[in-house]
């Protein structure tokens, strides 16, 4: 395994080139809305003097490509701008919530890739077999069935037909935790992510079953594992030392890719649930025009999602030597 | 090019396939004779004996009970299929069109013209789905057309990356090369030679889209941002949602609409799985 610098330059340079694209791209877009220019930065309810900073440090009042170098000037120094609703430094409101997307996010990827991984390999034994099938259309139910609807389920059921859980939020209404480590540490908190974070593993499953399935499948075919086969070891150490080891590393890059695809899915049931993550916020302040807050919220996600998309990448390359770059496009 | 005999042969060996067939046929036609099913309109607030007959239970006039607003749910769930299909359907040809396009281009010429358009891949790839469909959405005004151009806009990634591989690969077979030494045309070899090869896997990706497509609309509706002018199986789980059905346990209209979006992202994973076996012989033998 030998780290090829010239490729994690190169792809570096593209994860860079890649975000100045989007970040332009959102410029642009928020310049489309539906008002004057002046409403993707400046509420009309901010005071004058309010209003008057933002101008200036927006350069609004000047013609629109030096409006575009003044954004990105400021998107290097991390200037959002000012929320509309929360009059607060933009990267701020968002940097509050993060974690707990993130928390979400996390604690479903593991459940799901777990979960998953080990799924996978029953499958594969259970190849051709009447388990299979069941568990193909199974896993297949996961997969279409719509996010929100799931949670929403599973919310009718486990908190208000049975109540075991509660049903939205971190915490009881009223109560804040004293720091980021108190509210991570606390049982109250992990109660209340239980089912948001349950419902998002059932839909992230779907993707590492079948995947470690297919590879299972593959590499059962591959000559040392027939060899191992042929030196009498049980079928059941052959799959887990020797097919199992090896089918797993698509299923480590598709978890970062995963990752960031969960970013976007994390939307839906953060709203469902009233998760107050970058999701809720980001439809929070679309619902509420506040513009410079959804400008912020979507950058963040995105951009965590470009450099989900080259740790992949890297891994990818890692893992399988045989990738060159040229593949890669 | 697929013939109708091998078509028929296909559904005849994947029962899968079939499975996802008929309930496509299905839900077609519920969608196209949906006024002569429906028993009321979806949006009329049914009266009973003069008064507004709202959070029904099901009974014998209202299959599945009425909405806090007096709608009948089993109305709006038949006419629920109408941008469901719309939905899926336009949005899939836009995603295999616009994927099918860039990848076989981008393959097939290579050099700069590759780099550019799978930068722009790379680009596409960066935006997170759900937040960029919201966010046109709500500028661009709700209308599941806008929906649709959201979708258009970004879901051709994947079907861009695969098509290019796969017109790679063909592009170094022996036909292809020898059409080239005999001095066929670019557009010749495009059309003839490797177009019939890619497009089982683009009418793969676009049985996938179908599904993608008809999820995105719900997700989009449910948060609120829908087309308050077509009744939709998201709209309709939005409404349950907003107005406590949860608390209430009212199943009877929380469930069919999940079930029906359900079955129909299904059926194209269905039928998608059993193309993937016809493409990918070895897998059967296996």
């Amino acid at each position: 395994m030998t780290l090829n610098w010239k490729y994690i330059g190169r792809r570096f340079g593209q994860m860079l080139l890649t975000l100045w694209i989007i970040a332009t791209i959102l410029f642009f877009v928020f310049r489309l809305m539906p008002g004057n220019p002046l409403t993707a930065y400046i509420d009309p309810n901010f005071t004058k003097e309010q209003q008057e900073i933002l101008l200036e440090q927006f350069g609004l009042d000047k013609p629109l490509f030096q409006q575009y170098l003044v954004f990105l000037l400021n998107l290097l120094q991390g200037n959002l701008g000012t929320s509309f609703v929360y009059r607060d430094d933009v990267l701020r409101v968002v940097a509050r919530v993060l974690p707990n997307t993130l928390y979400l996010m996390l604690f479903s990827l593991i459940i799901a890739y777990v979960v998953g991984v080990l799924g996978g390999i029953l499958l594969a034994w259970l190849r051709g077999k009447k388990g299979e099938t069941v568990g193909i259309i199974l896993t297949l139910f996961t997969r279409s069935a719509p996010q929100f609807w799931v949670g929403m389920l599973v919310l009718a059921i486990f908190s208000f037909r049975l109540g075991w859980l509660p049903s939205s939020g971190t915490g009881p209404a009223g109560v804040t935790y004293a720091s980021e480590w108190a509210k991570f540490t606390s049982p109250v908190f992990w109660k209340y992510m239980l089912l948001p974070s349950l419902t998002l593993a059932i839909y992230l499953l779907g993707l590492p079953l079948l995947l470690m399935r297919t590879n299972m499948v593959e590499t059962m075919e591959e000559s040392y594992v027939t060899i191992a086969r042929m030196r009498g070891l049980s079928e059941r150490r052959v799959m887990l030392k020797y097919a199992a080891r090896n089918a797993i590393l698509p299923v480590v890059t598709a978890m970062a890719v995963g990752f960031g695809y969960a970013i976007g899915g994390n939307v839906v049931i953060e709203n469902v649930f009233s998760w107050p993550g970058l999701g809720r916020l980001l439809v929070d302040a679309v619902t509420m025009s506040d513009y410079p807050l959804a400008q912020g919220a979507f950058l963040l996600a995105a951009a965590i999602m470009v450099f989900m998309n080259f740790v992949a990448d890297l891994l990818y390359s890692v893992l399988d030597p045989r990738i060159t770059v040229e593949d890669m496009g | 090019m697929i013939e109708m005999t091998s078509i028929l042969e296909f559904f005849r060996q994947d029962k899968f396939a079939l499975v996802g067939a008929i309930i496509y046929i299905l839900f077609i036609l519920v969608a196209l004779f949906a006024p002569a099913i429906a028993p009321y309109d979806p949006q009329e607030m049914v009266r009973v004996d003069g008064r507004i007959a709202f959070n029904r239970e099901p009974e014998k006039n209202f299959k599945l009970g009425t909405t806090n607003m007096g709608r009948d749910i089993f109305s709006q769930l038949i006419y629920g299929a109408r941008p469901a299909l719309t939905v899926g359907f336009t949005a899939a040809l836009f995603v295999m069109v616009v994927g099918t396009v860039v990848g076989l281009v981008s393959g097939y010429f290579g050099g700069k013209v590759d780099s550019l358009l799978m930068r722009l891949t790379d680009v596409v790839f960066g935006i997170p789905f759900d937040p960029f469909v919201i966010v046109l959405v709500s500028f661009l005004g709700p209308s599941i057309w806008n929906i649709v151009l959201a979708m258009a806009l970004l879901l051709w990634r994947d079907t861009a990356r695969v098509i290019r591989s796969q017109v790679l690969s063909i592009k170094k077979r022996a036909f292809v090369e020898a059409a080239r030494v005999s001095g066929a045309s670019h557009s010749r070899i495009i059309f003839s030679y490797i177009m019939p090869n890619i497009l089982p896997l683009s009418l793969l990706y676009g049985s996938l889209a179908i599904g993608w497509a008809i999820l995105t609309e719900a997700a989009v509706s449910f948060l609120g941002f829908g087309d308050p002018s077509s009744i939709s199986w998201g709209y309709m789980l939005h409404d349950a949602y907003v107005s406590q059905a949860l608390s209430r346990g009212a199943f009877y209209w929380m469930l069919p609409p999940g079930i029906c979006i359900m079955l129909l992202v299904m059926a194209g994973f269905y039928i998608s799985r059993g193309a993937e076996e016809v493409l990918q012989p070895k897998l059967r033998s296996m």
